[in-house]
């Protein structure tokens, strides 16, 4: 494939000119950029070449190889996974030029300023309210399980642009600036002590009608692509065993002692599903590559949560003296989401918000019987009804 | 990684194949064997198994077959699965043939490649590679899956020293009809008569048939989700259309929830029974691991997938008119055939180093 060829020369190029053994990161990072090797299915002079998305892997790939350092996706993720392709696809040109950047370098972090207490499932009931000023929007209102809020310099927020009209039809989707003196961010603990989470509320927050990205009004359909990508990402698997079962296999090989009968038919039973799973969206994967539709991203989204959730469980049962104890209850806020990370009580604990986060399991079920399985829709009161004469 | 698509040429088998068995397979006719077993499966296998070239479809060219792979037959058995038909494809044409292909045979490939004979391995239905036991010359070996319509019978027999592959022709035995959990796959009792044929013996006969054994458990997994995805498809149609409540039963969440988790399950079966027949197909090093998990998941999928299409459809469900029951009965079935899903959770155990 001459793509192919094409691509790894220009990774050969970028490491000949850019040691990444004697820059930084973001110094590297930005030359990555710069030569369109960020993301290959951008267009160039946005980190991309214009070329298949497939590719990404290629030069991923290459640039493992040679040691190079990569965006880190744990600490950026709503950037990088969030906000990178909503930018391209309803970012204007000034606005991808500025902002693109610096979130593939990760020197600006992002945080998603979306749910809010009145808004969880029913995402488009936002209440947080936007009002034109001249021409800057004048933002107040309260958002909530925004990770990261607290390390990020930029957000994407959706806010109700007009109260008038149905719900979907009054939202607008806004780029802030984190530093706004309007904004308050206050660590939300959870139940695994730390607080991984903030609120966020906007008192007068201003935003440059510049930073609305797509039309007033529009704000649903932007979010919903964002949203989708969330999705995919949370979904996407990986090696052999790189999950929950992972951890628990390797204590299994280690630690002959744990094993009983019955926890070794728990065991296999798991490890089936944790690798069917992965199969599943290793075809996902080739599926999407190859141009077809996945409707199943939202069923894998749906199977890591179960599995999550019972791996971790059968994990404290394995060890029952060790799964009584704790590893830390101080309050700390992390930079990064960590499924994998800590005690294996901080992992049933966490498990437990897989269910939750990025479209609960009873709204995945939804999604799949609605708009996969074609099933009729929900009744809803509020429909085509003005989103301020909705009982709320 | 694996390639889990359907390639072009794939795509218009399974077209192929699914227009003949709408033709020559047709439900009613199935389920008109539970009352009437002597019809048997030949109606429905011959144009199969001549105009569309199934029976030789994993043949070498050099013998008249297609010399296709795993992945076609996958492809085939997933359609078989879909329309519960009667044929003796997986029997045959998949394991009876491999058997065969690893014993080294010439004679007989050619006259199955043709579809002019249909070959059976004589082995309890239910069993697996490396865990079978062979039949004793003179002694009722059951229950057979395939062997009511075959001409050629394929037996491990216990010989004085060691294990012998045996060839026997259709009146070298004596064969019992059983009646079945499953008739669109009957099965019997075959008793050996006299000394046969021998086809190859101590452990490379072992290994022709663990061989084949192997083969018919990576597949059988694409005919389980065959099964799991008509269950699946023809309750989403019948929630749809049934109203109660003056509304369709599929517009209550109790019902979509149901569904869409079997949604889940019916994909991942298909991705898994996908990757046991890749890797076959490549003589890939994961194969063993790939179809002990096809089988461990795919067994059950199809089980909960009829299972749940039968108390979705309410009391049609429950009824003789209905088709459903015959895919629970074949799913039943094809889950105690070639291992229980524990018995391939057991072998799992011991590919990927999980002891008991």
């Amino acid at each position: 494939m001459d793509n192919a060829r094409d691509v790894i020369e220009r990774v050969d190029d970028l490491l000949f000119q850019h040691d990444p053994g004697r820059l930084s990161t973001e110094e590297f990072l930005g030359a990555r950029f710069d030569a369109g090797l960020a993301w290959v299915h951008f267009p160039e002079g946005l980190g991309g070449l214009g070329l298949p998305r497939e590719l990404n892997a290629v030069v991923e790939e290459r640039l493992v190889e040679a040691g190079a350092p990569a965006p880190d996706v744990s600490r950026n993720g709503i950037g990088l996974g969030m906000a990178a392709p909503t930018l391209l696809a309803f970012g204007t040109e000034e606005q991808q030029h500025r902002y693109l950047r610096p979130l593939f370098t990760c020197e600006e972090i992002w945080c998603q300023l979306f749910s809010e207490p009145g808004a969880g499932s029913d995402l488009a009931a936002v209440a947080t309210r936007a009002v034109l000023d001249g021409d800057t929007w004048v933002v107040n209102g309260q958002k909530v399980w925004t990770s990261g809020a607290h390390n990020a310099q930029r957000a994407i927020l959706v806010a109700r642009t007009d109260a008038h009209v149905p719900k979907h039809a009054g939202l607008s989707y806004f780029v802030v600036d984190m530093s706004d003196p309007g904004l308050d961010v206050r660590p939300l603990r959870q139940i695994t002590g730390e607080a991984e989470f903030n609120e966020v509320f906007l008192s007068g927050v201003r935003v440059p009608d510049a930073d609305r990205i797509g039309a007033v009004g529009e704000g649903w359909k932007v979010a919903t692509t964002t949203l989708n990508n969330e999705r995919v990402a949370i979904g996407a698997g990986a090696d052999r065993e790189a999950g929950q079962i992972g951890l628990v296999a390797r204590r299994w090989r280690e630690e002959p002692e744990l094993r009983t009968a019955a926890a070794h038919e728990e065991l296999l039973h798991w490890w089936v599903e944790a690798e069917v799973t992965r199969i599943a969206g290793e075809r996902l994967r080739q599926q999407m590559a190859a141009g077809q539709p996945g409707p199943e991203s939202s069923a894998m989204k749906l199977a890591f949560a179960q599995q999550a959730q019972a791996i971790t469980g059968f994990a404290l049962e394995l060890d029952p003296d060790a799964g009584l104890l704790y590893d830390d209850w101080t309050m700390v806020r992390s930079a990064s989401a960590s499924f994998l990370g800590r005690g294996p009580g901080f992992r049933y604990l966490r498990a437990k918000g897989n269910s939750i986060e990025g479209g609960t399991s009873e709204i995945m079920r939804n999604v799949i019987a609605e708009r996969v399985l074609g099933l009729p829709a929900e009744h809803r009161p509020d429909k085509g009804v003005p989103f301020n004469e909705v009982p709320r | 990684m694996s390639d889990l698509l359907y390639s072009d040429v794939e795509l218009s088998l399974r077209d192929s194949v699914r227009a003949a068995l709408r033709r020559h397979a047709p439900q009613e006719a199935t389920a008109r064997l539970y009352d009437d077993p002597s019809a048997g499966s030949s109606a429905a296998w011959a144009p199969l198994a001549r105009d569309l070239g199934l029976a030789g479809l994993l043949i070498g060219e050099d013998h008249g077959g297609a010399g296709a792979s795993a992945r076609e037959a996958a492809v085939v058995l997933e359609e078989i699965g879909r329309a519960v038909a009667p044929v003796p494809f997986l029997t045959s044409a998949v394991i009876a043939t491999t058997a065969l292909a690893a014993a080294g045979d010439e004679t007989f490939l050619p006259s199955l490649a043709t579809g002019d004979a249909t070959a059976v391995l004589v082995l309890p239905w239910s069993a697996r590679a490396g865990a079978w036991q062979a039949g004793v010359p003179g002694a009722d070996i059951a229950p057979v899956a395939g062997a009511l319509d075959a001409d050629l019978f394929v037996v491990p027999l216990a010989g004085d020293n060691e294990l012998e592959l045996r060839g026997y022709s259709r009146d070298e035995v004596e064969m019992t009809a059983l009646t079945s959990l499953d008739m669109s796959r009957q099965l019997a009792a075959v008793r050996t008569n006299g000394d046969g044929r021998l086809l190859l013996g101590g452990a490379s006969a072992t290994q022709a048939v663990n061989e084949a054994l192997s083969c018919g458990q990576a597949l059988l997994a694409s005919e389980q989700y065959g099964i799991a995805a008509w269950c699946l498809e023809t309750t989403v149609d019948y929630v749809k259309t049934r109203i109660q409540f003056a509304r369709p039963i599929g517009s209550f969440q109790a019902i979509k929830h149901r569904l869409a988790d079997l949604f889940l399950e019916v994909t991942q079966a298909g991705a898994v029974a996908r990757y046991a027949a890749d890797t076959r197909a490549r003589g890939d090093a994961d194969a063993a691991t790939a179809q002990a998990l096809a089988q461990a998941y795919c067994s059950d999928i199809a089980i909960r997938a009829a299972e749940e299409a039968l108390q979705l459809h309410g009391g049609i469900g429950m009824t003789w008119e209905h088709p459903v029951h015959l895919y629970l009965k074949r799913a039943k079935a094809d889950q105690l055939a070639l291992g229980t899903p524990a018995a391939h959770r057991a072998d799992l155990a011991e590919l990927v180093d999980l002891p008991a």
